[in-house]
């Protein structure tokens, strides 16, 4: 690890100006995975700013009648807030299946949206990766890859990204506020994280010296339900083979009026599957109709040697919490 | 104190098991590193230095953490609870008394992480915090009561700690034990801070 | 002296572990929690090729680092006498068998110094080509003359061949089972120093008396120049039974810099450097008449080793041993790679071999519509088939039937893909588990301290099982006096010489020393005795002694996504003496909890294109986390054999891996109707059952 000089930020608009004064700074919140990564050798800032202490940390009902997420709540508070649980049960329930007990209690909103992907590759800096280091080459297409992607991946990179919280708040429309040297804006979450394409190096749509402040949600569609589900190795402390989010609101005939999906572990970001959820509005949300839906969402899926396990999985994921949702009105999620 | 701009040290207060340690400490050093190398308190364990195992669980201002993952320059003036902290070997903590009659470790290298992370644990659970094994109809009526626990939620729960040996089903009885006086873990783990010494 | 009422039963009692308090409070130290006045910091340098020479390494990046101490390369190390085991032979030359091969190592005053120095070194490779894979049809593929363990490579008995074609019933499968690593939560650890010509070592290891022997050897000094102590060690599951890189480096490094070192292992360099479980393809073929006893057995495995060293996974040897038939040809045969040197891991062979084993015997029971425990207590040889020897004792029906009992075998519904409840189906499995009785000859010694209490001192070593405790009970017992009465040292090698504590026979062969010197004791005039039990091992009848067990598992696999999970599982033993219930039970859950892990989680590959382990750490390599694994339950049955040891064990630290993965593998078979073959069964691989 490099050393590196220190400052604790007093305010979240003078750590982006200490960013500013500082080319190779780095944010430090809860740190679960910029420590990791300093450890490796895949990060290494000259300067830390401590933005962990900021006054961002409340979970706060907006106007609209949605939340307004402070970037600094931690993972385990955000799953146990009795709005969150009650409101928004699929993003309770994507973070409890993230991490360990003890990572939540670290791990903060913010942080846990700009984590970097774990592809064994990226993590070793003896091995080619174009996200580590821009044209050195993908380890990971033609290696191990049954973790990798299957949806969106480039020539370039392969990695898919590792939140299980990421996938809710896309399904759930939330939107990342940022705070940078020319001032605030607000970004969808399900367009926060990037497609690799030619700069694989970028996971994210921030630019240089942005702090993310807070993550929004809207109010959820009125009557929706919501659950998150996610396919593991072993049952607990691992990260997603494939995971879904959905939400769904039904018409009292049993119709389709809101549908939204993201699957988790497929993709370099959460992906949120349009295609799908418009062949869904307006249908019935049973086994057939979901399953078509989300056949031709899965049909640009190019998998690679070791993980065409993941479509099959991705499908069998999006139908079960459709359905299950559609079948159980009354419960706030349907599993 | 605050540090200055262009150091990569910093000297810092950390208050460990009710003693205030006034500490210079590289940047770069975690917390476990200077539990372990500076304060010579190696009950917390590094088993993989990467969040991957547990085995460096603390209690960081009363929650369960990580201790590899902490830089401890942003932990100034912290309040730490390591397994040294929670009862010695005249006077143990519950958990740790239930843990060995339980057997529930053998090569013992995970379990300060267990027991630490069963006490934060047992906490959260009081709080009503919920967990992956909770009942989606339950997360749905949450009211932040306390949650109770079976043997899947304490599984769940304390999935952030590997043990290798294969103690889980008696790391479950001794939890068990001890949760069902939940009262005693927490008035032990809520202790009053004692005086503040100069390291 | 004669056992007084109050003492008797000391032996096998649930005793409390002696070392408890301390583990639980935090006080126990282990390898690197020892810190000496001056002491310096280790971190090494990993080759980042997988096969040439180091053609310059570039320190001055390092050097000037603040704190900075040493870099220690080939061309500037101290020079060693080299070892029988070519992985110690450290920083020698410039030769790179195998990604993450140890090629320098920095040192220097602070942890974070030395870890910032290691990134800095810039090593120059001489690149040449690789291969890292194993394949049944590798074109390198050998017969090896021996097997790990002392086996030859290859055996028969009978006539292999015609009994296989003239069986009416004949079963053909290959079961693949991926690289495993034993990942023992303290990483592999030393803290070195010198101290007038006398090296001390505070090592991570499961027996400091041969790491005392392999260091005085390499550093050319006598024996009594070094002191190994490993008072506690944080697991080890085989992969510290010998000498790791560790203790030579932080030897070297110490020697270098006049400074102690202390150096642990990174924990993601711990595949290519400690020993891993060596990939097997495992080919069975069984034949059998109509009533299931089999008359033709053949099981062939190819496997890897590296090319600095032979070491032979022996997992066909467990053929040779648990079913007769009229032929029986068992081999192996092994490639040389570039990947790094496998080793011992919890039942090598064993674990692997009855894999196969038990899997394909419980496929031949499918076809033949036999009930799979009937199956295996048709099979059940009088004599060791292979080399006609009579068992000492052979209580695997027992085993069988007491499962069965307690599992509650007899309602099952031998239908596959037949129980659902909502998304999960469900399935029970059975195989058979053994473990050969292996002692070695120890040193250990009794003083009686005139106010009725006794000091036992052996260099026995305490990986978890207990080992003083259990030792303790056996100086009790024959002392005739109460556990407290007896004080033990273990850990060090400055105490008797004993073996290490590996393949189950750490306390048959101390306790052996124990019972010995206790009964010299006793029956001597003087306040100490040290015994040597060689010629009491050399003196051991001819008997085939194997400790045997049945184990049973009930598993779900979701419909949704093809997760399996066990649901409960169950372990009958019959494993000779149980010497201390607790700590048994506890060996005995935590080794069927490893081949939960082997069935389920825990897989590792290699990198073609770049030659090393891909799953190197312990988010990416997969051991059970606490919700994988229910309630297991073991139990063993009374086994009373005449012809063991004195301590009467037959050792447990291995048998509770051996089985638990056919097992748990024949349940998904019965749960999905799926026969998969290749371990772990993770949903890639089960797939979507909907």
């Amino acid at each position: 690890m490099r050393p590196f000089t220190f400052e604790r930020a007093a305010s979240p608009e003078q750590a982006v100006s200490a960013f500013a004064a500082q080319p190779r700074a780095r944010y430090l919140a809860g740190g679960t995975n910029l420590v990791d990564l300093m450890k490796l050798g895949v990060e290494t800032p000259e300067h830390l700013i401590d933005v962990s202490r900021l006054p961002l940390n409340e979970v706060a009902t907006t106007q609209e009648g949605g939340l307004r997420i402070g970037a600094n709540v931690r993972n385990s508070d955000l799953a146990a807030h009795p709005a969150v649980c009650r409101t928004y049960p699929a993003l309770s329930q994507a973070l409890l299946a993230g991490a360990s007990g003890q990572l939540r209690n670290l791990a903060t909103t913010g942080g846990n949206l700009l984590q970097r992907t774990r592809c064994p590759y990226f993590q070793d800096t003896s091995a080619p990766c174009n996200k580590r280091e821009p044209g050195t080459g993908c380890s990971a297409r033609e290696g191990a890859n049954r973790d990798m992607a299957v949806l969106g991946y480039s020539e370039h990179c392969v990695a898919t990204h590792p939140s299980d919280m990421a996938v809710a708040m896309a399904a759930y429309d939330a939107e990342v506020e940022v705070l940078g040297p020319e001032g605030a804006r607000t970004v969808p979450a399900a367009e926060f994280h990037r497609l690799p394409g030619d700069t694989p190096e970028q996971d994210t749509v921030l630019r240089p010296g942005e702090l993310i402040s807070h993550v929004t949600l809207g109010p959820p569609p009125e009557g929706a339900r919501a659950a998150y589900r996610k396919a593991r190795d072993r049952a607990s402390y691992a990260f997603a083979l494939a995971s879904a989010a959905a939400v769904l609101a039904v018409d009292e005939g049993g119709t389709v009026r809101h549908a939204a999906l993201a699957f988790g572990g497929l993709a370099h970001r959460p992906w949120r599957a349009r295609r799908a959820e418009e062949a869904l509005i307006g249908a019935r949300a049973d086994a057939q109709s979901v399953g078509r839906a989300v056949d031709a969402e899965l049909a640009a899926a190019r998998p690679l040697s070791e993980n065409a396990f993941k479509v099959p999985l991705a499908r069998s994921l999006a139908v079960t919490l459709f359905t299950r949702l559609a079948e159980n009105p009354t419960s706030p999620a349907g599993t | 104190m605050i540090p200055q701009r262009t150091a990569t040290s910093s000297t810092l207060t950390l208050h460990v098991n009710d003693t205030a340690h006034a500490v210079t400490v590289d940047h770069r050093a975690t917390l476990l590193d200077v539990l372990r190398e500076h304060l010579d308190l190696t009950g917390s364990k590094k088993g993989c230095d990467h969040g991957q195992c547990g085995a460096c669980t603390v209690l960081l201002e009363g929650r369960r953490a990580n201790s590899c993952l902490l830089l401890a320059v942003a932990h100034d003036g912290a309040h730490v609870t390591t397994v040294e902290g929670l009862g010695d070997e005249e006077r143990p903590h519950p958990l740790q008394q239930a843990f060995h009659e339980r057997d529930a470790f053998q090569c013992g290298y995970c379990t300060p992480g267990q027991i630490v992370s069963g006490v934060g644990m047992l906490c959260e659970a009081a709080e009503g915090h919920p967990s992956h094994a909770t009942p989606a109809e339950a997360l749905g009526h949450s009211t932040g009561a306390p949650a109770r626990l079976n043997r899947d939620e304490i599984r769940e729960r304390m999935s952030g700690n590997i043990c290798r040996c294969g103690a889980y089903p008696h790391i479950v009885e001794a939890l068990e034990d001890v949760a069902e006086d939940g009262s005693q873990a927490q008035r032990a783990q809520r202790a009053p801070r004692g005086s503040e010494v100069p390291a | 002296m004669a056992v007084t009422e109050t003492t008797e039963g000391v032996l096998g009692a649930p005793a409390l572990r002696r070392e408890g308090r301390a583990k639980v409070t935090g006080t126990a130290r282990y390898a690197t929690e020892h810190t000496p006045p001056a002491c310096a910091y280790g971190w090494p340098v990993a080759a980042t090729v997988a096969h040439g020479r180091v053609t310059g390494i570039e320190d001055g990046e390092a050097l000037a680092i603040p704190g900075a101490l040493a870099v220690l390369t080939h061309e500037n190390a101290p020079r060693l006498v080299e070892p029988d085991d070519p992985t110690l032979f450290l920083l020698q030359n410039d030769r790179v068998p195998h990604r993450g091969w140890y090629v320098a190592l920095a040192v220097a005053e602070t942890l974070e110094a030395a870890r910032e120095m290691a990134r800095t070194v810039r090593v120059g490779y001489d690149e040449e080509p690789h291969d890292v894979l194993v394949a049944a049809d590798h074109p390198d593929l050998y017969h090896p003359e021996w097997a790990n363990g002392g086996y030859p490579g290859d055996q028969h008995s009978g006539d292999f061949e015609s009994a296989y074609a003239a069986a009416p019933h004949q079963l053909d499968a290959t079961y693949g089972i991926t690289p495993l690593h034993n990942h023992p939560m303290e990483p592999h650890a030393s803290t070195a120093l010198w101290e007038a010509g006398h090296l001390i070592a505070y090592d991570s290891s499961q027996g400091a008396s041969t790491v005392c022997q392999v260091l005085a050897a390499m550093f050319d000094i006598e024996e009594k120049q070094v002191t190994v102590v490993a008072e506690h060690v944080g697991g080890g599951f085989g992969s510290k039974g010998t000498p790791r890189p560790p203790v030579v480096l932080a030897a070297m490094g110490a020697q270098h810099t006049g400074r102690p070192v202390k150096l642990a292992l990174p924990r993601r360099e711990m595949p290519a450097v400690v020993g891993h479980r060596a990939p097997t393809v495992q080919r069975l073929r069984l034949g059998a008449r109509d009533d299931g006893t089999l008359t033709a057995l053949q099981h062939d495995v190819a496997t890897h080793t590296s090319t600095i060293k032979e070491f032979v996974e022996q997992a066909a040897v467990p053929s040779r041993v648990m079913y007769g038939a009229d032929g029986i040809r068992t081999g192996h045969r092994v490639v040389r790679l570039d990947v790094p040197t496998p080793s011992w891991m919890r039942a090598p062979g064993e674990a692997p071999g009855m894999y196969a084993l038990e899997c394909a015997m419980d496929e031949l029971s499918f076809s033949l519509g036999l009930d799979p425990v009937e199956l295996r207590l048709r099979n059940i040889p009088e004599t060791e088939p292979e080399s006609g020897k009579p068992f000492s004792s052979h209580h695997l029906a027992d085993c069988l039937r007491e499962g069965a009992r307690r599992f509650g075998w007899e309602r099952r519904d031998p239908r596959p893909a037949a129980r659902r409840e909502g998304d999960l189906l469900l399935g029970t499995g059975v195989a058979a588990s053994t473990y050969p009785v292996i002692v070695a000859p120890s040193t250990a010694s009794v003083q009686s301290m005139g106010d009725g209490t006794y000091h036992v001192r052996v260099n026995a070593t305490d990986i978890g099982t207990g080992a003083r405790t259990v030792l303790a009970q056996v100086a009790a017992q024959e002392l005739g006096v109460a556990l407290d009465a007896v004080r033990i040292d273990v850990g060090s090698s400055d105490l008797p010489q004993a073996p290490l504590a590996g393949g189950s026979s750490g306390t048959a062969s101390w306790g052996w020393a124990v019972h010995k010197a206790c009964r010299e004791l006793r029956e001597s005039d003087g306040s100490i005795v040290t015994v040597d039990t060689t010629s009491d091992v050399e003196a051991q009848e001819d008997y085939a002694r194997h400790a045997f067990g049945a184990i049973f598992a009930e598993v779900s696999a979701d419909t949704v996504t093809g997760e399996v999970r066990v649901r409960r599982m169950l372990g009958v033993f019959a494993a000779g003496r149980i010497l201390n219930a607790r700590t048994a039970r506890s060996q005995f859950i935590g080794g069927m909890t490893m081949g939960l892990g082997m069935a389920l989680t825990e897989h590792s590959s290699l990198d073609a294109r770049l030659g090393g382990f891909v799953q190197k750490d312990l988010a990416s390599y997969h051991v059970p986390a606490n919700a994988d694994v229910p309630d297991i339950d073991a139990h063993w049955i009374e086994e009373h054999d005449p012809h063991l040891n004195p301590v009467g064990g037959k050792g447990i630290g291995e048998i509770g891996i051996v089985g638990s993965p056919a097992a748990i593998a024949n349940a998904v078979h019965h749960a999905t109707g799926r026969r998969l073959r290749d371990l772990p069964l993770t949903p890639d691989r089960v797939g979507v059952l909907g």
